[in-house]
């Protein structure tokens, strides 16, 4: 190809076939089935009957759609000796997620902003040691953690919980608000300096609202992460509070007779509402802000 | 004799091994455009920062108003800056912008809102206080950064390349601009670049900087005519440099022999240095006449060809080849638009210059 022909501005793109192009379209459709197919089959499974479960074939429609099973996951399936459905475990983890991701996505916005543009003292050790905390498996940490939250009676209460989010949280996040801050011109610090602007006042006023799209990529990395916890959940939110995946689980290994996949496959599809709709509305917000982090670094 | 406003006494900077500022004194006055011209890495925009406070200097002290800034930090100093992005707030209006720094002191909201209008009248931007910075055009966007660094009424204004990001048309109506609001506000300016033009324009007095040391402070006519050594004559505007020996040194005249040129360089004013020491000539060149016939007189001329030729509109330069080797430059008014009167490729032609031109210096 001439140079001539690369640096003509885009025309408006045509498809054509080429084999590496058909390659690659083979390749993302088959990955995007392997995907797909499960949640086909349990969106299904889900609206049939255990009747229809037993009579048809895995990947046939149902006769006829029936909430039943949505219904009985909700409000009435058994999660152990309750027999409530996992809407409290829809509610506990609201309750976990959201405290858990706007104190998380505010520290971690802080720290770096700290790291980024405050060459403190001692800065740059703290950073090293976040990081290699990011890299332990949170399982290493977590009969220490229990330990050390026990004494304070935060272990099994709802506090206790956010603030375990939170603290595994802190590399992560601490590490993407520093790199999106460097990558951002020193100068606009130092003229809000000049101005008279102090630790916080640069932080609210200039800084905060100047990285919207990595609050809204860091909320949802947290908002999810939090969502999908399984074992933190199980160890430090107590009785309680548990949280969906928790309960879901329960709801899914307590059999009293003949299993109930109808309703296993609605109470899953619940659980993972929340995370689906999270990239549905804000999908593109993910997109912008990673893209914005890389291009400027 | 008024004492300086800002002073600079005998200030170091030095990281690890090497030295960026190497002991500078300097005097501003109140009230000035001081322009500090130098190519990258003379430590200009070191001393800049240390007037800001954003370093501090190894040996030495600033003052402002005879106040020592050794201990002030850089938000408590009377200083501002206009940085050469501008670094305007991308997410706020103009007015946001501009009264960002007066919101956290004790004024009362009316008192913003008034002085705020107040300096947008003053840099014409009073219709613009709700755009965003994105929304407006090079020459505006430094006009509110020239807006939010003056409205907290800073006794010195620190200016990193402030024409450096726009065009040359705005260029010059810009520099005007910002002289016009120097002096409406009385603020001393300290300006830093790298761009002669700029520096020339703009201050009243600039200082050289070379390898961290001020090497001339003067009148930008002053170091444009009466270079102080071989690097200003060299750095500021273009420039025929020879090297030669001092052949006679009288009170009332020099003449300086320089084996790349025919006849003596004869300059009206002594130097008082040994005859048969080493020297420069330096001489500009639109103050090189060319001519088809031989001039009089035994000294200050030369012979050569027209080696090239660069119309520019207002006037054309020409590269001469000398008998010796040597080209030289001379650019031409085009006064007439008589094509017979231009001077033609590989024509042969004479130089010649006025006693007082050539500039000559020992270092």
């Amino acid at each position: 190809m001439s140079a001539q022909q690369l640096m003509r501005p885009s025309a408006p793109r045509r498809w054509y076939a080429d084999p590496a192009r058909l390659a690659l379209l083979a390749l993302l459709v088959s990955a995007a089935l392997c995907f797909l197919l499960p949640l086909y089959v349990m969106s299904l499974t889900s609206f049939k009957s255990m009747e229809e479960i037993r009579n048809t074939s895995l990947f046939a429609l149902p006769p006829q759609l029936s909430f039943a099973a949505w219904q009985a996951a909700w409000s009435s399936a058994c999660t152990g000796v309750a027999c409530e459905g996992i809407s409290a475990g829809f509610w506990n983890s609201v309750l976990i997620v959201i405290p858990s991701t706007l104190i998380a996505v505010g520290l971690g916005a802080l720290n770096g902003y700290a790291l980024a543009f405050w060459r403190l003292r001692g800065a740059g050790s703290l950073f090293a040691v976040l990081m290699i905390g990011a890299f332990l498996p949170i399982q290493v940490m977590m009969l220490p953690l229990v330990r050390l939250l026990a004494p304070l009676h935060l272990v099994g209460t709802l506090t206790g919980i956010i603030i375990v989010h939170v603290i595994f949280s802190m590399p992560v996040m601490t590490l993407i608000f520093r790199n999106y801050y460097a990558a951002l011109p020193r100068e606009l610090f130092l003229a809000a300096r000049l101005d008279g602007a102090g630790f916080l006042y640069a932080f609210l006023r200039l800084m905060l609202p100047m990285s919207l799209p990595m609050l809204a990529v860091a909320a949802i990395m947290q908002a999810t992460g939090v969502w999908n916890d399984y074992l933190l959940g199980l160890v430090f939110a107590g009785r309680e509070h548990l949280p969906m995946t928790v309960q879901l689980n329960n709801l899914v290994n307590t059999t009293t007779g003949t299993r109930e996949y109808n309703v296993d496959m609605a109470a899953t599809l619940l659980t993972a509402l929340v995370p689906l709709l999270i990239y549905a509305l804000a999908g593109r917000w993910f997109v912008r802000g990673i893209a914005a982090g890389s291009l400027k670094a | 004799m008024t004492t300086p406003y800002v002073r600079i006494d005998h200030v170091s900077k030095r990281y690890g091994d090497t030295v960026a500022v190497n002991n500078v004194s300097l005097d501003i006055n109140k009230g000035e455009i001081f322009c500090l011209l130098g190519g990258s890495g003379c430590g200009k925009t070191t001393l800049l920062r240390m007037l800001a406070g954003f370093e501090t200097p190894s040996s030495g002290a600033l003052y402002i108003d005879g106040q020592n800034l050794a201990d002030i930090p850089p938000y408590e100093r009377p200083v501002n800056m206009m940085f050469q992005s501008y670094a305007l707030f991308p997410h706020m209006s103009v007015e946001a912008n501009i009264s960002f720094g007066l919101e956290q002191e004790r004024i009362t909201r009316p008192e913003i809102k008034r002085r705020v209008a107040e300096i947008l009248d003053i840099v014409k931007l009073g219709d613009y206080a709700k755009r965003k910075p994105h929304q407006l055009s090079g020459g505006q966007r430094q006009r509110v950064a020239l807006a939010r660094a003056l409205v907290k009424r800073p006794k010195l204004l620190l200016l990193d390349e402030p024409l450096g990001a726009l065009d040359r048309k705005l260029r010059e109506h810009t520099q005007f601009e910002l002289i016009s609001i120097q002096e409406k506000l009385g603020v001393t300016f300290v300006v830093v670049t790298h761009d002669q033009e700029e520096a020339m324009t703009l201050a009243s007095r600039v200082g050289v900087m070379n390898r961290g040391e001020i090497v001339q402070v003067g009148t930008p006519r002053d170091i444009y005519e009466f270079p102080a050594t071989r690097f200003v004559a060299d750095f500021i505007g273009s420039v025929n440099l020879f090297d030669g020996k001092l052949s006679e040194d009288e009170p009332e005249f020099v003449r300086v022999g320089c084996p790349q040129l025919p006849a003596p360089v004869y300059i009206d004013h002594g130097m008082s240095a040994p005859p048969g020491a080493d020297c420069w000539v330096a001489i500009r060149p639109e103050k090189i006449e060319l001519g088809r016939t031989a001039p009089a007189g035994p000294d200050n001329w030369a012979h050569g060809v027209v080696q090239g030729i660069a119309y520019l509109g207002d006037m054309s330069v020409y590269l001469i080849r000398l008998d010796s080797g040597r080209e030289v430059r001379v650019t031409q008014a085009n006064r007439t638009r008589k094509p017979e009167e231009q001077f033609k490729w590989d024509e042969s032609v004479y130089l010649c210059w006025d006693a007082g031109s050539p500039v000559v210096g020992m270092g």
